[in-house]
């Protein structure tokens, strides 16, 4: 089969449309992952032994399983409970659940890195909990975890082709769509992965500066 | 008798149909969990293979070798699983390469999970002190000698814990092989979906059986760990 260049201006501008998806599912799903993330650390580091248990446990669970089949779980069980997502919002969902529980490993170890000294500080400075959290930890936490973070974002964006399962129409199902309607496969099924290609070389530079600029502290 | 009576049989004649249903179901849930396991097996031997063909290749003397590693992982990390796996499947027939879906998938599997193994191969050898290669040239060990017998057995125990990682990367990633056809776990869980309207109970029947199949294989990984670190206590630091 013939590689037809024509087919593939043809079809450019639907599969614009399914990247814009791509992207924006991508950006929510990021932020939802960062929350999802340092709640369960913060969850995990309670004092309440029945909390930190079970938050850890569901980590766990979220952890062992494939993202595919939690997607499904979200997008054709909740609805028997009363709860309709939309497609885009249950892939959203999904996405920032599966993901939270990676970030939570990187905010867990962000956390353990600052000195025991801090907290010492902050308790000799009479600050109860909540200040020494948002003014101590966290602000010296943060830096050093960036390019981690950014590493799992860019898996989460390589899998974001899962949500044409759920009938999101991103990339991969503008790309199915287009090639069952003319039935030619090798074009937009190659424009996906080069695609796919192109964003990760860009984003690895990006995950390299991003270790230049934050990667170390000084100490 | 009257109408309680009835009720109570039509009640019992339904259970037993549902339970004679069910286990129906679940014998195909397990048929499933079957396809699954012999994909994570396939898969991660292939992608074994790969990890360590591609993990020496970076660390060839020719420039050569070293581009051809560079190019397949990072074209195999750079793309999606999913992807890949459709390019197998949709695309190679177009050239002349006809695969069924088990190939399609072990094929793409294997050599995703591979492109990742291989940059933890390239790790572990790398994490290797100077002084072992050193002794290796005092004691006039070859290339290959000295990463037979002196390297490598110190840096497969590095490349352990994180090789235990991928292969559940691997076993998560299997899921994807239900959309080009596969009959594994999640697609036998679409099929009871689709057959009796219930969706809890498969989902979660199946979530459950990739978790147990996740903490087995964590397990194995960590009691070959324990098999292998035995007698190099004193010689690592």
């Amino acid at each position: 089969m013939e590689w037809d260049w024509n087919f593939v201006w043809e079809i450019m501008p639907t599969l614009i449309e399914g990247v814009k998806i791509t992207i924006l599912a991508t950006l929510l799903g990021s932020v939802l992952a960062a929350m999802v993330g340092l709640a369960i650390a913060l969850a995990r580091r309670s004092p309440n032994k029945g909390l930190s248990r079970s938050v850890g446990f569901l980590a766990e669970f979220i952890r062992g399983t494939p993202l595919l089949v939690q997607l499904y779980f979200i997008f054709y069980v909740l609805p028997d409970i009363g709860i309709l997502l939309p497609p885009l919002v249950a892939g959203v969902i999904g996405l920032g659940l599966h993901y939270g529980t990676y970030t939570a490993e990187v905010y867990r170890a962000g956390i353990d890195n600052v000195p025991r000294g801090q907290w010492e500080a902050a308790k000799a400075c009479n600050l109860n909990a909540r200040q020494t959290w948002t003014h101590i930890i966290v602000p010296q936490a943060i830096p050093p975890m960036i390019p981690a973070l950014a590493n799992y974002f860019i898996a989460m964006f390589k899998e974001t082709p899962l949500l044409s399962a759920i009938t999101v129409l991103e990339l991969m199902n503008q790309a199915k769509s287009v090639a069952n309607t003319y039935y030619r496969y090798v074009e937009p099924m190659t424009l996906v992965g080069a695609f796919f290609l192109v964003i990760s070389l860009f984003s690895v530079v990006l995950l390299r500066w991003l270790e230049r600029r934050y990667g170390r502290i000084e100490k | 008798m009257g109408r309680r009576g009835q009720d109570y049989n039509r009640k019992t004649l339904e259970n037993s149909n549902f339970m004679t249903q069910w286990s129906g179901y679940f014998g195909l849930i397990l048929q499933g969990a079957l396809v699954t396991i012999e994909l994570t097996l396939m898969g991660s031997v292939l992608a074994l293979i790969m990890a360590f063909l591609a993990g020496l290749g970076r660390l060839s003397r020719f420039f050569a070798i070293r581009a051809l590693a560079t190019a397949y992982i990072e074209f195999f990390r750079g793309t999606s699983i999913f992807v890949q796996l459709f390019w197998a499947y949709f695309v190679l027939p177009f050239v002349g390469i006809s695969l069924t879906p088990l190939q399609a998938g072990v094929l793409a599997l294997g050599l995703n999970v591979g492109a990742y193994g291989a940059e933890v191969v390239r790790g572990a050898i790398q994490s290797i002190g100077r002084e072992q290669y050193e002794a290796c040239i005092a004691v006039n060990l070859g290339r290959w000698q000295a990463m037979r017998h002196v390297i490598l057995p110190q840096a497969l125990l590095v490349m352990l814990p994180t090789f235990g990682n991928n292969a559940i990367e691997l076993l998560k990633a299997t899921a994807v092989v239900s959309l080009i056809s596969l009959t594994d776990l999640t697609f036998q869980a679409q099929v009871v979906r689709s057959q009796t309207g219930n969706t809890l109970v498969p989902f979660t029947t199946i979530l459950v059986i990739y978790f147990a199949l996740a903490l087995i294989i964590s397990w194995g990984v960590r009691s070959l760990e324990r098999r292998m670190a035995r007698g190099l206590d004193g010689v690592r630091v």
